[in-house]
């Protein structure tokens, strides 16, 4: 994709965006109708109980997921109209995605993790080792290059999940509750890491269920129930310009 | 070849479950071991069969008696006793085009042979000089029957080297007496030891002058006058007349013993070089059917691959997940798990030739194996390529079930 005036038009645009899952006999409805527009740089916080659909939202934002309703534009983009392929294309550069529980892959060295996503993207082995190199860097892992998942620590591996989310220079980074599976000191650590994220133009959107990781961004959406209950400012406590 | 790109990736998943992949191999490694010692066991046999079918001269022709009817029935072959001395000698005739070449005649019959305390029971060929050179024997010891004592109907005999070796142990034969059914006989000379089994006994037998053996030991029948022969050989000049000296052996005979038209022979014409060609048939139908056992524990080896896989695409299915979300496209995981396959069978393939190797050569160090490995770069490329094939075939399933995963079920898998 290539890069676009930002300020053309939202990053990310939900119109009536509804998912039904069929379980069985029963339809569950994940979402009911979301209209949602995230502009470049923003940084969001997607707020709800489980079960209210943040997870689903997200899933859809990430394009790993299509919606049942409504229509969702990627950067201008309708995704609903991209192949199975072109998807794959966008979630390997426009979107980064850092999980709960890291989700390394056993046994490889960080750097050859963070360099996943450009082997996908077909790039040379040492110009991809080298990007990887240097976006361990910039979480502050450069040191760290050679080590495997299983001799770093819980806060070392999801900076390493984020440094592979950022390898391939997304313009949209989705994490979800990515401060789950963390104590509070390397909880903070790593949010005051996407806040310098942010403060360099990064979009980023916080799936939690915990107000002090909203706290950070600019931006909270609360669902409930499939249907946006609350979309406000961030109080500004002074942590990013 | 994209998929190369893959095979990093493929060994270092592979090398996470070492135990597994070593037990999914060993499918592999018994199929291919199995299917390159079956064939060089198949090959070595025939190549043994031939050479010694071989080692007795391609162009030989036997003759033997035929059967005779009784109202119709036959009553099995070497009951005619039709066969005679003169029948031999009227094949020697210079007049015949094309010329068979030398006739040995003989006449067979066990009889008692006794040394001092030694009494075995053996077979006594009665028989003409020409009897060593028509079966390429070579002598241990002394000489072989001439034509004086032939003619002469001398009471001496030659010992297969078996036999020779049974009689009189270490001490010398040549010159020592023996008695043949109660008949006394001068030992002229031993044969080297043939090697022979199965029906080449000559080993174990004693040759002595035709007349001698028909008369004197056997009393044979006789027919018009003549005394009867168990067997000709036919050394035939020219290999490339095998058949129209066949031929030609088949009309004078026919002839002599005035068959019409309508009567079938009372002889069998026996033709050493179609020995040869059965013998190679059954070595090539042979060795067809131990390579398709080998084939089938090949398939069943393939059968552990993909049960393997299967397990292995369920057990990640977090990571096909993962992979997907960071961007790879269904062909990515669709390679990636064809190449772990394909490395299974490629590693069990070479493990498996280099077994079948180490067979040949454990075989080869006893030399009293009745058959030696005989591997050909053939059989390796194809055991090896079918391994391949069924690494490909039995690995695309698995693949496309990991393919075909939903990313966000995927992730979500525990």
């Amino acid at each position: 994709m290539t890069t676009r005036d930002t300020a053309d038009h939202p990053l990310v645009q939900l119109s009536e965006v509804g998912k039904v899952y069929q379980m069985g006999d029963v339809q569950v409805h994940a979402l009911r109708g979301i209209s949602l527009a995230v502009a470049h740089g923003e940084y969001v916080a997607v707020m709800g109980a489980s079960g209210s659909g943040k997870s689903t939202l997200m899933n859809i934002i990430g394009l790993l997921d299509r919606p049942t309703s409504g229509s969702y534009r990627v950067d201008g983009v309708e995704a609903s109209q991209l192949s199975a392929s072109r998807l794959a294309d966008l979630r390997n550069r426009e979107i980064g995605f850092v999980f709960q529980r890291f989700n390394l892959l056993p046994r490889l060295s960080a750097r050859r993790q963070v360099a996943l996503p450009l082997f996908y993207a077909s790039m040379a082995p040492h110009r991809a080792e080298q990007l990887a190199l240097e976006a361990l860097t910039r979480v502050g892992l450069g040191d760290r290059a050679q080590h495997r998942p299983e001799e770093l620590s819980g806060g070392e591996q999801q900076r390493v999940a984020v440094a592979r989310a950022l390898v391939n220079r997304p313009n949209l980074l989705l994490a979800d509750e990515p401060t789950g599976a963390l104590d509070s000191r390397t909880g903070a650590e790593l949010l005051a890491l996407f806040d310098e994220l942010h403060g360099q133009g990064l979009t980023l959107i916080v799936v939690t269920h915990d107000a002090n990781v909203a706290r950070h961004a600019h931006r909270i959406i609360t669902l409930s129930d499939g249907r946006i209950l609350e979309d406000r400012p961030a109080q500004e406590d002074g942590i990013n310009s | 070849m994209k998929i190369l790109k893959y095979l990093r990736t493929a060994i270092e998943s592979l090398a996470l479950h070492k135990t597994r992949a070593v037990l999914t191999m060993l499918g592999i490694i018994i199929g291919v071991t199995a299917v390159v010692t079956t064939v060089g066991i198949g090959r070595g046999a025939a190549a043994n069969i031939t050479q010694r079918i071989q080692s007795q001269g391609t162009n030989l022709l036997t003759i033997t008696p035929g059967s005779t009817n009784s109202g119709g029935l036959s009553n099995g072959g070497g009951t005619a006793r039709t066969l005679t001395v003169a029948d031999a000698q009227a094949l020697l005739d210079p007049s015949l085009q094309p010329r068979p070449g030398l006739v040995v005649p003989d006449y067979t019959s066990n009889a008692r042979i006794v040394y001092g305390d030694t009494n075995t029971q053996n077979s006594v060929v009665g028989t003409t000089p020409d009897y060593v050179t028509v079966h390429s024997y070579a002598m241990g010891d002394g000489h072989f029957l001439t034509q004086d004592e032939v003619q002469q109907q001398a009471q001496v005999a030659v010992l297969g080297a078996t036999l020779s070796t049974e009689l009189f142990g270490t001490s010398e034969p040549v010159g020592q007496s023996i008695c043949i059914n109660g008949q006394p006989f001068q030992v002229i000379g031993v044969l080297q030891t043939t090697g022979g089994t199965g029906f080449n006994r000559t080993d174990t037998q004693v040759f002595v002058p035709l007349e001698v053996a028909q008369s004197l030991l056997f009393n044979a029948p006789r027919y018009r006058g003549q005394y009867t022969l168990t067997d000709m050989t036919i050394k035939v000049a020219n290999i490339d007349q095998m058949t129209a000296v066949q031929n030609q052996v088949e009309i004078t005979l026919r002839l002599r013993h005035g068959l019409k038209a309508g009567d079938v022979d009372d002889f069998n014409i026996f033709n050493q070089a179609s020995l040869l060609q059965v013998a190679d048939q059954v070595a090539q139908t042979l060795t067809l059917l131990l390579g398709a056992v080998g084939a089938i524990s090949l398939l069943v080896g393939g059968i552990g691959i993909m049960n393997i896989m299967l397990v292995s695409v369920t057990e990640r299915t977090r990571e096909i997940g993962l992979r997907k979300a960071i961007g790879a496209h269904d062909g990515d995981i669709l390679l990636q798990f064809l190449a772990e396959a394909l490395s299974l069978c490629a590693l069990g393939g070479l493990v498996g030739v280099g077994l079948a190797y180490a067979v040949a050569f454990a075989v080869g160090r006893f030399p009293s194996a009745p058959f030696h490995v005989d591997i050909q770069p053939d059989s390796i490329v194809l055991a090896v390529g079918v391994s391949l094939i069924s690494g490909v075939l039995f690995g695309i399933y698995p693949a496309m079930r990991a393919t075909h995963l939903d990313p966000i079920d995927a992730l979500r898998y525990e």
